[in-house]
């Protein structure tokens, strides 16, 4: 068996009594969409701070790409292909949108400290956010500062943000959170095609666009896996229909 | 970016145009005593713009920024009472040695955020005050008189006042430039960004710390020559100038001016040592009206004076 791209062993992090994610175990293999779903509270985002870095966890481990990054620093980790969109959106947002995703790309071309050029003139970093802002349709957008786009639009460049960072995986928070009917239709359509590309593990409550999207599919509850298979056997997974989807009938009725 | 005309470049160039032709002014009307009051402004604008670079810029609200006029001025007073009078070895000490300073102040500072940053940023600068005030030997808290001026041989006379004046003028200019250049550059764009949101910035792979330390250390490193001007300007070092009360003094310039933007802090240090010095002169109880003023320009105009002459878009 090859080895996955993110291997995700026996990960534990408390909040004082709570305990937020117990004793989980992920893999995703390279080229897969994996969602994430669970109720909310199920430790989903507390489960990708982890894997970025952002929150150490009290025991486990964490591989990516064959290597050991638990403790790993969040920089580092962006620097070896790993990329996060966040839940809450988490733009810079007195930058232009061009601005938020030069940035990204400049971070990873080399160090920055560079005190005299312009860096808005420099050509490459511009082009590479040009790229990005089109592949998510936000090219005619770009010099827009961000407090003036709408949500719809700041959760594109989200997007385009951890795609100029060149990713092998692509940790998605949420992306149609607060989404419109169309503006949701137009994500699905654009992760359809991100997934060609890249490995994505999506967190995601939109339960159609979950079933429409993913490879394979793990059920959260409490902090722990319950439940990993792809789709199809989600959907009839007793486990899943009694803590998850037993309010939710609206999930089977699709088929 | 937009290069056209806006008012707020064109007081910025008004301002340096006036600045430049004060000695002449000077010399035609016989006004002494305005020359010596804008050498000083130009001395404390030149801090205000360091510190508008860690404040403004990359949101560190130091509020221990006085500590480098008091170690920049040290270093020359020190320098001169142990008999090295030379400018060229009088300057340098006070640059590395403000440097120095910030590096291990910031190395231990930046590791907290918000309130306990300015906390500790000013818990440093009060310790800078009292080992100063306890260096007996350089005049403990009576401070310490300065006889000669740096000496920079047949390059510049800092005797001279109008040469002094220039010389400051000078290195206010140079600054304002090299504040320019940094805040386009990569480094300062990745350090505006650090201001905005930390946590997108890690998440893209930037490591925040050593972007912010290196700010911190050039800042310091800016107001450190202040201070050895400030030194040179008054002939004489003291504690006080490193007293908590300096660095507000500091951080009102640069938000009365327009904190984050190039010019704000040069037009706040303005207005606030103009207003210190006539307001003073009317009354001894001249922060009465200080207070109020100050705090309506607060209220109302949210950039600071720079703000309210209109949206330049971005500097």
């Amino acid at each position: 068996m090859t080895e996955p791209l993110l291997r995700v062993e026996n990960l534990v992090r408390t909040f004082g009594g709570i305990t937020a994610t117990d004793n989980l175990s992920l893999e995703a293999a390279t080229g897969e969409l994996h969602a994430i779903i669970g109720p909310n509270g199920a430790g989903k985002t507390t489960l990708i701070t982890q894997l970025t870095g952002q929150l150490q966890p009290n025991s486990g481990s964490i591989h990516f790409g064959g290597r050991d990054i638990t403790r790993l620093p969040a920089y580092k980790r962006s620097a070896l292909g790993l990329a996060r969109s966040f839940q809450i959106t988490s733009l810079l947002k007195d930058f232009t949108a061009a601005d938020n995703v030069a940035l990204a790309a400049q971070a990873h071309d080399g160090h920055s400290f560079y005190f005299w050029g312009n860096a808005r003139k420099e050509k490459h970093l511009r082009e590479a956010a040009r790229s990005a802002l089109s592949r998510v349709g936000l090219e005619p957008r770009a010099d827009v500062i961000v407090s003036r786009l709408s949500h719809g639009e700041q959760r594109q460049l989200e997007l385009a943000v951890a795609l100029a960072t060149k990713p092998r995986l692509l940790l998605l928070d949420e992306p149609m959170a607060g989404l419109g009917v169309s503006e949701s239709a137009r994500m699905v359509e654009l992760l359809k095609e991100l997934r060609r590309e890249v490995t994505i593990i999506l967190v995601e409550h939109d339960m159609e666009a979950v079933f429409a999207l993913a490879d394979r599919i793990s059920v959260l509850v409490y902090g722990r896996v319950i439940a990993c298979d792809v789709p199809a056997a989600i959907r009839t997974n007793e486990d899943v229909k009694r803590a998850y989807l037993g309010e939710q009938h609206a999930v089977t009725r699709h088929d | 970016m937009t290069a056209s005309f806006n008012v707020r470049n064109a007081v910025a160039a008004l301002v340096v145009a006036g600045l430049v032709l004060l000695p002449l002014y000077s010399s035609l009307s016989g006004n002494i005593f305005i020359l010596t009051l804008f050498t000083r402004i130009v001395i404390f604008a030149l801090a205000a713009i360091s510190l508008n670079l860690i404040m403004g810029y990359g949101g560190m609200m130091s509020f221990g920024h006085a500590a480098y006029l008091g170690i920049g001025g040290y270093a020359v007073g020190i320098l001169a009472f142990e008999g090295i009078g030379s400018g060229f070895i009088q300057f340098p000490v006070a640059l590395a040695s403000s440097a120095l300073f910030a590096l291990v102040i910031g190395a231990l500072s930046l590791r907290t955020r918000g309130v306990y940053f300015i906390m500790i940023t000013l818990a440093f600068a009060q310790m800078a005050y009292y080992v100063a005030s306890g260096l007996a030997r350089y005049g403990g808290d009576d401070g310490l008189t300065i006889y000669k001026r740096s000496d920079f041989g047949g390059l510049i006379n800092l005797s001279g006042k109008v040469q002094f004046y220039y010389l400051c003028l000078f290195c206010l200019l140079g600054g304002i430039y090299l504040v320019w250049r940094i805040v386009n550059s990569r480094f300062g764009l990745v350090v505006q960004g650090l201001r905005s949101n930390e946590a997108r910035m890690q998440a893209i792979g930037f490591p925040a710390t050593r972007y912010r330390l290196v700010c911190f250390v050039i800042a310091g490193m800016m107001c450190g020559l202040s201070g050895a001007l400030l030194a040179n300007n008054t002939d004489f070092i003291s504690p006080a100038v490193m007293y908590w009360t300096r660095s507000g003094d500091l951080m009102v310039m640069v938000i009365l001016g327009g904190m984050g933007s190039l010019f704000g802090p040069v037009i706040g240090a303005i207005v606030y040592l103009v207003l210190e010095e006539f307001l003073s002169q009317l009354t001894e109880y001249w922060a009465l009206v200080m207070g109020p003023l100050l705090l309506l320009i607060v209220l109302f105009g949210r950039g600071g004076i720079i703000g309210m002459l209109g949206r330049s878009g971005r500097d």
